[in-house]
């Protein structure tokens, strides 16, 4: 993992001290909220509806035990107790002081974490592949570029003013985990023929209100291109990206208006001024941080624990089968830990779980935790015969639901439960889908069907690339949900289509019902999953089962 | 045709808990919007505004929102400021908490 060293260490204290200043100078009136606000957005503090929200950036999503351990130390110290993991992979915290939040940036910094750029219309926290270091599918580690990123970013003179936030996100294998496609800028790690790695670029994804998925703007760009080749597309866009409408400033927009292939002839001008500047700086950096990501020393050893509880714990095989990835060492797999306990907020975790967590990574996973898009928490490297213990302890602290992948395993935004900018409630609607789905025991024999659901149009809960999605809006002051069916996540990313009218707050949940027993009733076999059954059949059979009313009147 | 003007209260958030507040008719803020003041008259609403303007300094996003004459005082007529009356559906936090804690 990376740690800091004494320049990110100063640069962070020197931050944090000025924001700290800002913040006495708001409170006795030497600053106006005009004034403070675009302040304490850089230092990722907003004002929500109840409270003031603190959002801390997860760095590609990788934590240290004693990081995590620190996250719960804010919870208990400065919030209620709680954090929630977003689907960016940042940690929010939703009611601090505006006198404490100093303090709570002071105690991030002594782990090497910080809020810096979680928010304004700079280039955000760079997220990435939540299996990153531990896939058996991956190319290389993506995390070093990642961190290569966020150094380059940070601050970054020109980039600190744009038109609009600008995200980015890295993966490194044939499958994508890290919803690439929906960023406005995507680095995927490749090989070429002549078995050079690189990059290939992707711009122009995103949801929100003008849904669009990233297109490829570069195949191959070599390593010694890469952080000069990404000043040049968002150089570009921030030149030529419209400021004139809020909702045209986005890449994907610049692209759509003006064309790929523009796009691409802009960037590469921009590239032949921009490549001299950098002097190799940048590679000795990219060198330096790769040393941080190496693997640990996995243990070697049997299994046969592992196999003994799978046979005989019926409990510990259902968790083994949804909750375990394949990982790239021999006996080793990769946990995800789901923090989507039925009825649960999908995404929080108290400070005693965070506690729980990094108490495992450090006795049994080498001391690293990672943060999914999706809203979960990973233990990336286990040795295969450490997981009845690690079920065990995660089951005496609601942690051991058995649900990756599931119809339980629901991305949720805050929505209008926290969100100012919500026009409806998400959460709830989260967790009685959720309880209702365990009540019915259907869970299982739906199988991997993934719901997202944002409240608001802005799309922070994926809703349009959820398998089904859910969008929270108001309809004349009273909460209505639409339905999209067929969104797609990964590296065949789609946009889902809108079912029809919306339904109200009593009505979505059942809905969502109709939609899933229609499933179970038409596919093929029980192998089939929800999206191979609507990418077969389309829309109309799940139509007719949510408007039957209406179906008659065109019958 | 402009719309008929409908009562209002005026509300903003704390600046140093961030919480909801609600202007009175006595210049003072309270957290409860049963104690807010509830404005009839168009004209009189802005000027009330730009009263509650004054206190910029110590209260954050000043607005006025729509409200509705009940048995103890004002009430919500949307649900966003329902929610922001009684505080988030998933855990008994915000203003919920406090009344809980009488």
């Amino acid at each position: 993992m990376y740690k800091y060293n004494d320049f990110d260490t100063a640069f962070l204290e020197e931050r944090n001290r000025q924001f700290r200043a800002q913040v006495e100078r708001r409170i006795d009136g030497s600053l106006t909220e005009d004034e403070f606000k675009p302040l304490r957005l850089m230092n990722g503090l907003y004002l929500q509806l109840h409270a003031y929200m603190l959002r801390v950036a997860i760095p590609y999503g990788t934590l240290s035990a004693n990081q995590m351990r620190q996250l719960a130390l804010l919870a208990e110290k400065w919030d209620k107790g709680y954090g929630h993991f977003t689907t960016r992979q940042n940690i929010q915290y939703n009611w601090p002081k505006l006198k404490d939040v100093p303090d709570m940036l002071d105690a991030l910094a002594e782990v090497n974490l910080h809020a810096i750029q979680t928010s304004g219309n700079t280039i955000r926290n760079v997220t990435a592949d939540h299996f990153a270091g531990a896939a058996a599918d991956e190319i290389e580690d993506p995390r070093p570029i990642a961190e290569l990123i966020r150094q380059w970013s940070t601050d970054h003179p020109e980039f600190q003013f744009m038109g609009r936030k600008f995200k980015i996100a890295v993966s490194a294998g044939e499958k994508d985990r890290a919803v690439l496609k929906a960023h406005d800028l995507a680095v995927r790690i490749v090989r070429n023929d002549a078995g050079e790695t690189g990059y290939q670029i992707l711009v122009g994804g995103g949801l929100g209100r003008t849904p669009m998925i990233g297109k490829v703007l570069n195949d191959f760009v070599s390593q010694d291109d890469l952080l000069p080749y990404i000043e040049s597309v968002v150089s570009v866009w921030n030149q030529h990206g419209r400021r004139d409408n809020k909702y045209k400033a986005r890449i994907k927009i610049t692209v759509h208006e003006l064309g790929l292939d523009k796009i691409r002839e802009l960037t590469e001008e921009r590239f032949a001024l921009v490549r001299p500047t950098f002097g190799g700086a940048d590679l000795a950096l990219f060198e330096e941080i790769k040393a941080h990501f190496a693997n640990p020393a996995f243990r070697s050893g049997g299994t046969d624990a592992y196999e003994a509880a799978y046979q005989t714990d019926p409990v510990f095989r259902a968790w083994a089968d949804t909750n375990l990835t394949a990982h790239k060492a021999a006996n080793h797999s990769i946990v995800t830990i789901s923090i989507k306990a039925h009825g649960q907020t999908p995404g929080d975790a108290t400070a005693e779980q965070m506690r729980v967590m990094a108490d495992l990574a450090e006795e049994y996973g080498y001391g690293e935790l990672r943060i999914s898009h999706e809203q979960n928490v990973i233990l990336p490297h286990v040795h295969q015969n450490d997981l009845p213990a690690i079920h065990a302890r995660l089951k005496e602290h609601g942690l051991a639901t058995a649900n990756i992948g599931l119809i339980s395993d629901i991305i949720a935004c805050p929505g209008m439960d926290y969100c100012a900018l919500a026009t409806a409630r998400s959460i709830p609607v989260a967790q009685e889908i959720a309880t209702r789905f365990d009540d019915l025991k259907l869970e299982h024999d739906v199988g991997h069907l993934q719901i997202k659901i944002s409240g608001c149009i802005n799309a922070c809960g994926h809703h349009h690339v959820g398998h089904i999605g859910i969008l929270g809006l108001d309809r004349a002051g009273v909460e209505n949900y639409q339905i999209t069916l067929g969104g797609d996540a990964t590296e065949t990313a789609a946009i889902g289509t809108r079912t029809g009218p919306g339904f109200a707050y009593d009505e979505i949940v059942p809905a969502v019902e109709r939609i899933v027993l229609t499933y179970l009733d038409i596919r093929e076999t029980e192998e089939e999953t929800f999206l191979e059954t609507y990418r077969r059949v389309g829309m109309d059979p799940f139509k007719a089962a949510l408007y039957p009313a209406s179906e008659k009147k065109v019958a | 045709m402009p719309r008929p003007f409908t009562p209002k209260i005026i509300t903003a958030n704390d600046l140093l808990e961030g919480d909801v507040i609600y202007y009175t008719a006595d210049n003072s803020w309270t957290r409860e919007m049963s104690q807010a003041e509830l404005i009839e008259d168009e004209a009189e609403a802005q000027l009330r505004l730009i009263e509650a303007e004054k206190d910029a300094l110590r209260v954050v996003g000043i607005y006025l929102t729509d409200a509705k004459a009940g048995a103890n005082g004002p009430e919500p007529t949307h649900f966003r400021e329902d929610f922001r009356r009684t505080g988030p559906s998933n855990y008994r936090h915000g203003k919920q908490e406090a009344a809980a804690n009488v």
